[in-house]
């Protein structure tokens, strides 16, 4: 569960004390996100893969690409599907069994953002139009739970995606064969990247924890690409935003996403 | 995104739409309050070719117990699409995105209903999607909104519903399904007209900063628009035969 933290009224209190001095609990400023650390190629039997941490938030992504059909509708395009679950040992509260609400949202807000952004060319991924694709899923594990689940697997599957590597399938009797030892780059056109903020009262404070997200108001996640344009967006939470807040937030996800993406763009350099 | 049906022109030379309308309106709307017998509220809105049912339940004895808050109520929604709503026949099981969207749904509604009056209990939203086409997640939570009215639960405001999008460039008002499908973005948008605050949010698209931004208070215009259109509802229902 993602949002159903229950923390100490004494520890609520502090947090909402400090934010008034202008503090937060843990002494980060309102826009600084925890320290964020990307390994890629951790899973190297996965097509592409990663592991990040942001702060004691761990996700592990594991891209798989196969021939799959293409969605009725889009028979000219590859098909990119991303999914997220919370492993048992990411927390005391965390259960095995199908997912909840909170964890279908995280994967689809997760996927929103990839798939609105652009980032891989699908069409680049047809083998033949119509009837058989290339598929890229990304399947986010959540090991270590510290609330933001959404920053951490957008980060995790941008990461896993850019530094996959694309199998080569030829149609041969009407079926996709396997072209072994032959692999290239993803078709990337941007890398989007996702920043989501709390409101506490009237603060905005990016990258909540879970002590943060326990007490937060509402909550928003932005998602930019690198032309710095919005190309996602899901507001979260019990309460709301007022336009200005929104518009706020919007310029921080800007600020604070261009940083993050000079950090995933380096994994690229290092491919 | 974008461009699949060549075809389609969804904004033609003199600003108008694949479907008649000027960039900045919205479709036609009507909204009838307490249209159903056994809910404790109920609404049903013709949002363009949309058709949605919504029904309220409560404050009722929460089921699962667990469930249950003892310092507030709690609100839960079901957003459900009819198999018949959408040109292929929609499996009626739950899907994701319907789960997502009951999810975004209850949480726009939330901060509207005065839920700390009823510890313990639940307030149970179904909405029924019998006609989709485009916009569904704002006309249901428009009818949600009225339905919760009419049940006669207490309310900081109305939540009012409407999406803003971009098509060929521009940013319009409550965007249709050929547009979403088509279009450049799509901006659902949930407000609370006294309060100033908007409790649904979400996009699919690439926008600018400015389009963004001009998107947003495209989208609250749009959703002062269906406020008006909720109160008539509500008072065509309470004070339909001059009854105070």
């Amino acid at each position: 569960m993602t949002s159903t933290f229950v923390i100490d009224q004494l520890k609520r209190n502090k947090i909402n004390d400090l934010l008034e001095k202008g503090q937060r609990y843990d002494g980060r400023r309102f826009d600084e996100p925890r320290p964020l650390v990307i390994e890629t190629g951790v899973i190297p039997k996965a097509d592409g893969s990663a592991r990040v941490r942001l702060g004691d938030t761990e996700v592990v992504t594991g891209i798989k690409i196969q021939p799959d059909r293409p969605f009725p509708d889009m028979g000219d395009k590859g098909i990119f599907i991303c999914t997220a679950e919370i492993l048992p040992l990411a927390h005391p509260t965390a259960e095995p069994g199908p997912p909840g609400e909170d964890v279908i949202e995280l994967a689809r807000v997760v996927d929103r953002g990839i798939r609105e952004s652009g980032m891989v060319d699908l069409s680049q991924l047809v083998l033949e139009k119509d009837k058989t694709v290339i598929g890229i899923f990304a399947d986010n594990s959540v090991t270590d739970h510290d609330g933001n689940l959404f920053d951490a697997c957008s980060c995790a599957s941008t990461a896993a995606i850019l530094t996959c590597k694309i199998p080569k399938w030829e149609m041969i009797n009407d079926k996709p064969t396997l072209v072994e030892g032959q692999k290239s780059d993803p078709p990337i056109t941007t890398i989007p990247v996702a920043v989501t903020m709390a409101r506490i009262g009237d603060y905005i404070l990016v990258d909540p924890n879970a002590d943060e997200w326990a007490c937060m108001d509402a909550r928003i996640t932005i998602t930019t690409n690198s032309n710095g344009n919005i190309c996602a967006l899901q507001k979260g939470g019990d309460d709301g935003f007022t336009p200005e807040q929104i518009i706020q937030c919007s310029e921080i996800a800007i600020s604070v996403g261009a940083k993050i993406r000079q950090k995933i763009e380096q994994l690229r350099q290092g491919r | 995104m974008g461009g699949r049906d060549s075809d389609l022109v969804l904004l033609d030379e003199n600003g108008i739409r694949c479907d008649g309308r000027k960039v900045d309106e919205t479709r036609n709307i009507s909204i009838k309050a307490g249209v159903l017998k056994n809910a404790n509220g109920s609404a049903y809105i013709e949002f363009g070719d949309n058709k949605i049912l919504a029904g309220v339940f409560g404050p009722r004895d929460v089921h699962p117990k667990h469930m249950s808050d003892t310092d507030t109520g709690i609100i839960r929604c079901r957003y459900h699409m009819s198999p018949f709503s959408v040109t292929e026949r929609k499996n009626p099981a739950p899907s994701r995105r319907e789960i997502e969207i009951g999810k975004v749904i209850k949480e726009a509604l939330r901060p509207a209903v005065m839920l700390e009056k009823f510890p313990r209990t639940a307030v149970d939203v179904y909405v029924e999607v019998l006609q989709a086409d485009g916009g569904t997640r704002c006309a249901a939570l428009d009818a949600a909104s009225v339905a919760l009215a009419d049940a006669g639960i207490p309310m900081r405001d109305m939540v009012s519903a409407c999406a803003a999008g971009k098509v060929a460039d521009t940013i319009i008002l409550d965007v249709n399904n050929e547009e979403d499908q088509a279009g450049q973005a799509d901006m659902p948008i949930g407000y609370m007209p006294n309060l100033g605050k908007v409790t649904l949010l979400q996009l699919d698209g690439v926008l600018t900063p400015a389009e963004f931004k001009k998107c947003l208070e495209t989208g609250i215009e749009g959703c002062k628009q269906v406020y008006e259109i909720q109160k008539q509802a509500l008072k065509d229902k309470f004070f339909a035969n001059g009854e105070q």
